[in-house]
């Protein structure tokens, strides 16, 4: 007897297919029983769908929208069924996104039966004071990064005696390869909203602004859906006063998650970052005092008040509270979102959950653009605060890419000064024309034409950059080449004294070459080719191929590959 | 059109409103950018300067078919930039261009959020994830068609 069908409908899932899958499903079964749910946190095995059945659920993986298929699954076959990684299942602790996947993300009465708003409920009839307090007494730390003390800033917040505060819940997740606050909002947007009316409660403030990234369309419907729902029910009314909560898109610019630049966004000016003094909690939005608490913060919240802050402090290590969400992702057998205990070691996410083979990772970067690539010798270290700023790494706000043996550091850190030299507001010099610096010099490098003096330029530009930056874009910019400096310089010098990419990754380093002995002169390449210049014989002209890899990819003997150009010969010299 | 006199009242609505006139029209025109300036009371130039800073924002009138390259870390390790190549190539256009006939415009942008999925793309906001430059290749010319089918 199937109870229920739930559909893994967050934006993921939607990508692989799971619209169609729904559409599908809706042809043969009741409407009544389909449920679209949000994230079940295995990207991997998309589109997902929970069959609830009487004796348990059965998860399908790979669900196509095909008659066929759906009909098997209906029938509960044995068939493409869903088995999670066992490792994982002794790494994880489900704990903020426990009901992400499991609930309709927009049904109130769905959250609230799974203990939804007891936590706003229970600080209601706590003094505003007390539940500062329950929060400091949590020690829960800032997920946006940087890893303050919420409940410091919740009582500098309720401190203020002005009649108009305001909250504002950070969510411009704009770091690549970053999808925690995305899922949070499209799977379990009532116990975010919940935190943050715990936090209008307890600080005394009456407006409440989200600043959501406007490529989340989802996040930011299911945002509106619940806020609709939360006025219905009378949930916003606090002391007496209905409390406007309002989402505000913003409109793409990474920098614009600083909290003074996400402030000047707010008010509809250029998201242009200021000088701290004044503090926000001092003079922000409008020049009220205004507090900011990202997403996961604030989604953390109403577990705290439910279970208390010493309860909840014991989770995690001492100095690190709780658990974190990392958006899993690169050379991974199991990507996805993940959430872990704070302590937990690098080495147990990416071979214990990730599923990594073991010893394929050279580094893992942590914390997006602004953090750190870690080595492989330092896997054991546990993930918290204070352990990652010792290795020159952040906790930022939660993407953890896996990087194999196989890829090139000097490329990513490229990649990483791209970014965030675009992404410089320009305010500051050293942010504006020394990212640009940086990443001028490290395109000399992995194009071949680097020298030694290079190399030492980056390492003397980098602190420079750090000091004259005004806020946190520019002050944690050259992370990522500093890190990789640090932890790999042989693969610099490699480059610059042999003009060689170790990893033969940098285009300009090397060639294409198709090996003759395994080569079936099928003629696959020579279709394939966008620029024409692979012969007749079978011969690669190099000076005019791209490096596109598409003779590569169709080639079925693996007979061409990437070697280092100018064969083994030492070229520099 | 978006009631621009009304979001004008409140100066914090600017960006709000450039969402919206974009909404409608695909990018900002010059004519906007007048008719935004005058309604929110400000300088032309103030305007544009708030356009210029945000990415999301066009001067130029994007193709019906708007591409964007997804270039987050996870599709960018496993080969956004050949995907981005492979398109260009295929267009003959380059990023931040529409093609001649207004069909396709093509971006690279920062991180879709389907990092699991890389490399992907998406056009007009369906994501197309897992692919090769024959699968781009096949999703570019099934939109063609459907085009000249029309």
């Amino acid at each position: 007897m199937i109870n229920r069908i739930k559909i893994g409908m967050a934006s993921c899932g939607v990508a692989a297919g799971a619209r169609e899958v729904k559409d599908k499903i809706a042809e043969v079964a009741p409407e009544e029983k389909i449920v679209e749910v949000g994230c079940i946190g295995h990207c991997y095995a998309e589109p997902i769908v929970e069959i609830e059945t009487d004796e348990g659920s059965i998860f399908y993986q790979d669900v196509e929208p095909d008659e066929e298929f759906i009909n098997r699954m209906l029938e509960l076959e044995d068939f493409s069924r869903f088995t999670p990684n066992p490792e994982r299942e002794k790494w994880e602790k489900k704990f903020v996104t426990e009901l992400s996947g499991k609930i309709d993300p927009v049904s109130l009465e769905e959250y609230r039966s799974r203990g939804g708003y007891q936590g706003l409920e229970k600080a209601l009839e706590m003094e505003p004071g007390e539940v500062v307090e329950e929060v400091k007494t949590s020690y829960l730390r800032g997920r946006g990064g940087g890893g303050f003390p919420a409940g410091m800033k919740w009582s500098f917040l309720a401190a203020k005696e002005e009649e108009d505060k305001v909250i504002i819940c950070n969510a411009d997740e704009g770091d690549p390869g970053a999808f925690m606050d995305r899922t949070v909002m499209e799977s379990i947007p009532h116990q975010m909203l919940e935190g943050m009316l715990i936090a209008a409660y307890a600080t005394g403030a009456n407006r409440l602004f989200i600043y959501c990234r406007a490529e989340y369309p989802l996040a930011v419907r299911n945002l509106n859906t619940a806020i609709s729902q939360i006025e219905e029910a009378g949930l916003n009314k606090i002391g007496g006063e209905d409390i406007k909560i309002t989402v505000k898109e913003g409109a793409g610019a990474f920098v614009c998650g600083e909290e003074t630049a996400l402030i000047h966004s707010l008010e509809g000016k250029r998201g242009t970052p200021r000088y701290r003094p004044p503090y926000p909690t001092d003079k922000g939005y409008k020049g009220r005092p205004s507090m900011i608490n990202n997403v996961e913060t604030f989604a953390n919240v109403p577990l705290i008040i439910r279970l208390g802050g010493e309860e909840y402090a014991e989770i995690g290590t001492e100095n690190s509270t709780g658990t974190k969400l990392f958006a899993l992702a690169g050379d991974l057998e199991y990507s996805g979102l993940v959430e872990v205990p704070m302590g937990i070691s690098i080495g147990d996410v990416i071979y214990g959950i990730g599923g990594a083979e073991e010893g394929s990772i050279k580094a893992v970067q942590i914390g997006g653009p602004s953090g750190g690539c870690i080595p492989e010798e330092y896997f054991d270290t546990p993930i918290d605060y204070d352990s990652l700023n010792e290795l020159g790494a952040i906790m930022g706000s939660g993407g953890l890419i896996a990087i194999s043996k196989g890829r090139c550091m000097v490329e990513t850190a490229r990649y990483f000064l791209d970014f965030t030299a675009k992404e410089s507001c320009g305010k500051c010099t050293f942010c504006r024309i020394g990212t640009k610096r940086m990443l001028e010099t490290l395109e000399r490098v992995t194009g071949g034409e680097g020298t030694a003096e290079d190399v030492e330029l980056l390492s003397e530009l980098g602190p420079k950059i750090i000091k004259g930056s005004l806020c946190g874009l520019g002050q944690t910019a050259p992370n990522p080449v500093l890190t990789t400096l640090k932890y790999f310089k042989n693969e610099y010098l490699e480059h610059v004294e042999e003009k060689h990419c170790p990893a033969l990754e940098c285009d300009n380093l090397v060639e294409i070459e198709i090996d003759q002995e395994t080569c079936i002169e099928c003629g696959q390449c020579i279709k394939n080719c966008p620029v024409n210049v692979i012969s007749d014989d079978f011969v690669i002209d190099n000076q005019d191929c791209t490096r596109c890899n598409s003779c590569i990819e169709v080639c079925p003997v693996d007979a061409i590959a990437r070697v280092r150009k100018g064969g083994k010969v030492n070229v520099a010299n | 059109m978006p009631d621009l006199a009304a979001l004008g009242q409140e100066k914090s609505n600017l960006i709000k409103a450039l969402q919206e006139q974009q909404k409608e029209e695909g990018y900002i025109s010059d004519q906007a950018i007048k008719d935004i300036s005058r309604e929110f009371d400000m300088a032309p130039v103030e305007v544009e300067g708030v356009v210029s800073f945000y990415t999301q924002f066009k001067r130029i009138k994007p193709g019906k078919y708007k591409i964007q390259v997804c270039d987050g870390t996870a599709c960018h390790i496993i080969g956004s930039k050949l995907v981005l190549n492979w398109a260009k190539d295929h267009l003959g256009i380059a990023e931040g261009e529409t093609d001649e006939e207004g069909l396709f415009s093509l971006d690279a942008v920062a991180c879709l959020g389907c990092c699991s999925l890389a490399p992907v793309i998406s056009i007009n906001g369906k994501v197309y994830g897992d692919l090769t430059r024959k699968k781009l290749l096949k999703i570019l010319e099934d939109y063609r068609a459907r085009e000249e089918e029309v």
